[in-house]
């Protein structure tokens, strides 16, 4: 079992995506099929850029093992006040800031269903937003 | 399509990496990275006027190794050095979007959808 851990900051766009990309760099020095690799950063780097365009401050933990990878992705930050309304496709309450980064769609949350096994929310508004992702890795 | 050629079409700049022996198939255009990485296709040209570092990063999680800014749009020392660590191929040119898409597809690239 390996673990990696990652801060994120909320609001910082330039660093973007650098969790997603060291946790690819670990999958590929594993052996892990491309196309399943492609799946999991996907997911994990819409959850990555939703914590930087929506929450404060946010913590990834990735844990891999020869079965599984589970990526837990918990913020602190406004929170998602219906999770039904944020998991349709063209919903998304992004600033005007986020949408001049190339984001704000409101495809995220539904592509990550989309390339994982399994995926949690839970949220309290006003206090922040917990991201359970899981991928089998030895189906391929 | 090779690579080199299709930069040559484009009357495009190289800012990072190196064509060689590369073969693009199909082309997607969009300025929108949510929908980018909704894409699952191989040999995939992504044509975007959005020069960002999250533009490089978006082509790394998709697997996408070739990028044209349209439009004079200019890439950052930050993403060419990105570009160039995940050996992505980033070039640029002054025609539109429209217009880079038009000459493309007249010499073979195909759409994704
Ligand atoms: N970590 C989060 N904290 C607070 N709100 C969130 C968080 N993640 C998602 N949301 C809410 O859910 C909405 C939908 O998220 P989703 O990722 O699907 O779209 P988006 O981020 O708005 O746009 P895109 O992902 O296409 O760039 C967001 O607009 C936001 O309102
Ligand atoms: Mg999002």
């Amino acid at each position: 079992m390996m673990t990696l851990h990652f801060h994120i900051e909320g609001g910082n766009f330039t660093n973007a995506g650098f969790a997603s990309s060291q946790v690819k760099k670990t999958l590929k020095q594993l052996n892990i099929d491309s196309g399943l690799i492609k799946k999991i950063v996907i997911a994990l780097y819409e959850g990555e850029v939703n914590i930087v365009a929506h929450a404060l401050k946010g913590e990834i933990v990735v844990e891999i093992s020869p079965e599984t990878i589970t990526m837990i992705l918990t913020d602190e930050g406004k929170g998602i006040d219906n999770i039904e309304l944020a998991m349709k496709e063209g919903f998304s309450t992004a600033s005007q800031k986020v949408r001049e980064m190339g984001f704000g769609a409101g495809m995220g949350l539904p592509n990550i269903k989309k390339n994982v096994d399994q995926l949690f929310i839970e949220s309290t508004v006003g206090v922040g937003t917990k991201l359970t992702m899981i991928k089998q890795l030895d189906h391929a | 399509m090779n690579l080199i050629e299709l930069i040559e079409l484009v009357n495009a700049k190289i800012v990072a990496g190196n064509p060689d022996h590369r073969i693009i198939e199909k082309a997607f255009c969009s300025d929108l990275m949510s929908d980018v990485l909704t894409i699952d296709t191989d040999q995939l040209l992504l044509i975007t006027g959005m020069a960002n570092v999250q533009t490089i990063r978006t082509a790394e999680m998709a697997d996408i190794h070739a990028i044209l800014l349209v439009r004079n749009k200019k890439a950052s020392p930050d993403m060419i050095k990105l570009a160039k660590e995940n050996n992505l191929v980033l070039f640029e040119t002054s025609i539109s979007m429209f217009h880079a898409a038009g000459k493309l597809y007249t010499a073979g690239l195909k759409p994704v959808y």
